[in-house]
């Protein structure tokens, strides 16, 4: 056991778990923050992405430990956000979102991106976003919906 | 696109971005325990005994002695077990759950538990055959005698995984006189009756309740009902609310996938070199148990002449059982081996006989009012023709077939045609389905849809409405969806086969014009539609003589791929493709589905590689099971004709799963096409390709 603090959401927390447990699991189990989706728990999917320090981790490879002293963000955070608004319209208006159970995690992934690259080109978004796996959409929607959110949001990233 | 092909905001996207809506690994029950399964680990053996350690309180263990009814899951044929009883069939069978609170002591009772066996000899290839269909159309044996030369040829495909995004999973909620099943599915009704059988139950006693659904694509079909029916007996059991939620790796190794096959082909060539008569073998590999290999070995005989009239065919089929993880439903039910099979086949009769291969195919595909494979009749206006010189024109196919056959050039580009039978095969629809669907007028003027079909991603909760919504004349806002719920709604049937606009949607479409003409401001009332087959639909099972389908929908793909010379590694370079799916109950929804089946159809026939060696599936996560990524995908060309159908609501025929048929044979034609080495099976990897440049 040990005493971890670090900042989720916004908000201090603080507690006392063995510090070799996934972020994920904490995040799910403690903090009821279901957004976090596990796809495949060996880091390859990103359906569990969360915001580290402002860039895209995977929290079921992340042990709580690391998580000690970090700014962590989870979809449940993000989505109070003006950036988050953008991308969500941005999404449907392209009709992005199939099954949506990678969505969550492609968003958080697009705000990373976004937020290193504001105007990033068409190959820089499907790099940006190759660490995220969907099988519903083919992915063109998605890309086409971060190059729209980056349009419309000129100067909010 | 106008009316009602007009793109509209999909009703879930809200909760899906925001992270808010509920798939089954999100939801608890209170006091809910954790199931996990023990697994075979042989491939056939008799289970000769169990030792369990002593379990700790609130520790159980379910297994086949606690079924009130039958130890089977309700499929067509009941040879699978809820849980292995005296012999296993395949590695990672069923035997038993072990159930508790803490996932940790679960998981270490599973570990500490030990199984003898006595090993059985396993089957593994194509011989042990436990279903055989054939049927004939023409005289085989004339147009053979009168041959002047034959051509076999041999195609062979591989397993494909789903990778639905979402693991499958169950939760089956405990009350005094109801079990409630919640899950990840695609067909509530089927889970509910397989449930019943198991529980011995009235169905009085059982509910089913689709929780938002992670993608599917064939693999929550029939599978879920298998976990469903071993929470359901669990829950009866120890009075508890169960969780039963697999990990990508237990979903991998355990659940269904697309079925390996073998497809053997003979042409028999005329004195005037065409292609008089085809006589085809398909083998499929069902693994351990049946389940629905009959239907997709049907669904594949079928297609055997691909989009092309041939006159005379005498195919056959076998479904071999081998001790290996059961195979099942998956978006094209047949339809990707066999058109990857007759498009490689009618390539390579053409580059034999030193044809074109273009015009070739052009010269025999269907019309209107010609015979189908069964000795149907094609009786909607085919189309396809103009399809072809709209995906030549704007691929510029011409061009870039001259330039790519220069000696030094690494691109290839190919084009594959396909059509898919829309609905259940033959009579299903009117003799196993029947389905039913109601709308309900609410006293507040707003309707409410009362179908059994899900939403799994593939935007049947916007589209089902927006077809009640345009036929009432109502707006959207007014017609109400909710996930499906056995007691609150009738049976209208799975959700597969491309069925749900064409058939559901269609009775809803009815359903509406009734309730339209019924309409009374401020009153409740309540619509019904049964399904009636079409009365000129006329198909016999045992000889597969017949009209196999309602309705075809018709695909065409070009591909353009670029191979390396050295890694032989194969980079998408152009895809453009033309659909008739009749008419689109909104253009974005179907180029949604359009892009990511023919990605899934691309990635079968070029980058999914799944072994099973000695019985074990060989790969085990996404990390070695390679699915395509943003990087690997491509900007698509996307065309959709109109052609409406006349008994599909608004003219729209099945969408789901055409654009997945098309894309292994366009990607293996266009990469023949590249180093110019036929392709006889799939996935084309870049090993393969490596092997063909060097042996030919």
């Amino acid at each position: 056991m040990a005493d971890i603090k670090f900042k989720l959401n916004n908000e201090k927390v603080r507690l006392n778990r063995d510090p070799t447990m996934r972020l994920l699991d904490i995040l799910r189990d403690d903090f009821g923050l279901v957004g976090v989706k596990e796809g495949c728990g060996e880091g390859e999917c990103g359906a569990c992405s969360v915001l580290v320090n402002g860039e895209v981790v995977s929290s079921c490879l992340m042990p709580l430990g690391n998580a000690a002293g970090k700014k962590i963000v989870t979809i449940e955070g993000f989505k109070k956000t003006k950036r988050y608004e953008l991308l969500h319209q941005a999404y449907e208006d392209e009709g992005a979102v199939q099954c949506g159970f990678c969505i969550p995690g492609m968003i958080i992934a697009s705000e990373s991106l976004l937020n290193k690259n504001p105007h990033p080109t068409e190959e820089e978004i499907r790099d940006g976003l190759s660490g995220n796996l969907c099988r519903c959409t083919g992915y063109n929607m998605i890309v086409k919906a971060v190059q729209l959110a980056a349009e419309r949001g000129d100067g909010l990233w | 696109m106008s009316g009602i092909s007009q793109s509209i905001p999909k009703q879930d996207t809200a909760g899906k971005t925001s992270g808010e809506a509920l798939y089954i690994s999100d939801i608890i029950i209170e006091g809910m325990l954790h199931a996990k399964t023990l697994r075979s680990t042989q491939t056939r053996a008799l289970i000769k005994e169990i030792n369990i350690p002593e379990l700790p309180e609130g520790y159980y263990i379910v297994d086949h002695k606690d079924i009130p009814g039958e130890n089977f899951v309700k499929m067509i044929f009941e040879d699978m077990p809820v849980f292995a009883d005296k012999t296993v069939n395949y590695y990672g069978e069923p035997i038993l759950l072990v159930v508790g609170e803490d996932k940790e002591v679960v998981l270490d009772l599973i570990n500490s538990i030990e199984v003898k066996y006595e090993k059985l000899e396993p089957h593994y290839k194509y011989s042990k055959s436990v279903i055989h269909y054939e049927y004939s159309k023409g005289n085989t044996e004339e147009a053979f005698a009168n041959a002047v030369r034959t051509i076999n040829r041999e195609y062979t495909t591989g397993y494909q995984e789903h990778i639905y995004l979402e693991p499958q999973g169950v939760i089956s909620v405990y009350e005094p006189n109801k079990i409630t099943i919640l899950g990840s599915m695609q067909c509530p009704y089927y889970i509910k009756n397989a449930v019943v059988q198991v529980l011995d139950d009235d169905g009085s006693g059982v509910r089913v309740q689709q929780a938002t659904t992670g993608g599917a694509f064939g693999g929550k079909e029939e599978f879920p009902s298998l976990m469903a029916c071993q929470a359901a007996v669990a829950a009866v059991k120890l009075k508890r609310s169960i969780s039963l939620i697999y990990d990508r790796t237990e979903d991998i190794e355990t659940t269904t996938k697309r079925h390996p096959s073998r497809i053997n082909f003979t042409a028999a060539i005329s004195p005037e070199f065409k292609v008089e008569a085809i006589k085809a073998h398909v083998s499929l590999d069902s693994g351990a148990y049946i389940g629905l290999s009959g239907v997709v070995l049907q669904r594949a005989m079928i297609a055997a002449s691909g989009v092309y009239t041939i006159d005379n065919l005498k195919i056959s089929g076998d479904v071999y059982e081998t001790n290996s993880v059961p195979n099942g439903a998956f978006r094209g039910f047949g339809a990707p081996q066999m058109f990857f099979a007759i498009e490689m086949f009618m390539e390579h009769i053409a580059k034999e006989l030193k044809y074109n291969p273009f015009e070739f195919k052009l010269s025999y595909v269907a019309k209107k009012g010609d015979a189908t494979s069964t000795g149907g009749r094609f009786r909607d206006p085919i189309i396809l023709k103009d399809m072809i010189h709209k995906a030549w024109d704007a691929s510029d196919y011409q061009r870039k077939t001259t330039e790519f056959s220069q000696p030094g050039s690494n691109r290839g580009i190919g084009m594959a045609l396909f059509l898919h039978g829309c609905g259940f095969t033959g009579s299903g629809e009117q003799k196993h389905i029947k389905a039913v669907v109601r709308l309900k007028k609410n006293s507040n003027d707003t309707v409410t849809i009362l179908a059994a079909n899900t939403d799994m991603g593939q935007g049947a909760a916007t589209t089902l409405r927006k077809i009640a919504a345009g036929v009432l004349g109502i707006p959207i806002e007014h017609v109400i969806y909710n996930k499906p719920n056995t007691d609150l709604v009738p049976d209208s049937g799975p959700t597969v086969a491309s069925r749900t606009i064409m058939v559901v949607g269609g009775l809803i479409a009815r359903a509406a014009k009734d309730l339209r003409d019924k309409w009374e401001e401020g009153k409740e009332i309540l619509v019904e539609q049964r399904y009636k087959q079409p009365e000129y639909i006329e198909w016999d099972d045992d000889t597969m003589r017949g009209d196999a389908y309602p309705a075809y929908s018709w695909g065409v793909v070009v591909c353009e791929v670029e191979v390396d010379s050295v890694t032989c590694r194969v980079d998408l370079k152009g895809l453009w493709s033309v659909y008739d799916i009749g008419k689109a109950i909104d253009e974005r929804i179907v180029i949604g589905q359009i892009e990511g089946g023919l990605l899934q159809g691309i990635s079968y026939g070029m980058l999914e590689v799944m072994e099973c060696k000695e019985g074990i599936i060989q790969q085990r996560n996404v990390t070695d099971y390679i699915i395509p990524t943003a990087a690997d995908s491509i900007n698509m060309y996307t065309y959709i004709m109109d052609n409406p159908y006349p008994l599909g609501p608004y003219g729209a025929k099945g969408a789901g799963e055409l654009p997945l048929v098309g894309g292994a044979p366009a990607v293996a034609i266009a990469i023949e096409n590249a180093i110019g080495k036929k392709i006889n099976k799939i996935p084309a990897t870049p090993e393969y390709i490596m092997e063909l440049m060097k042996n030919g």
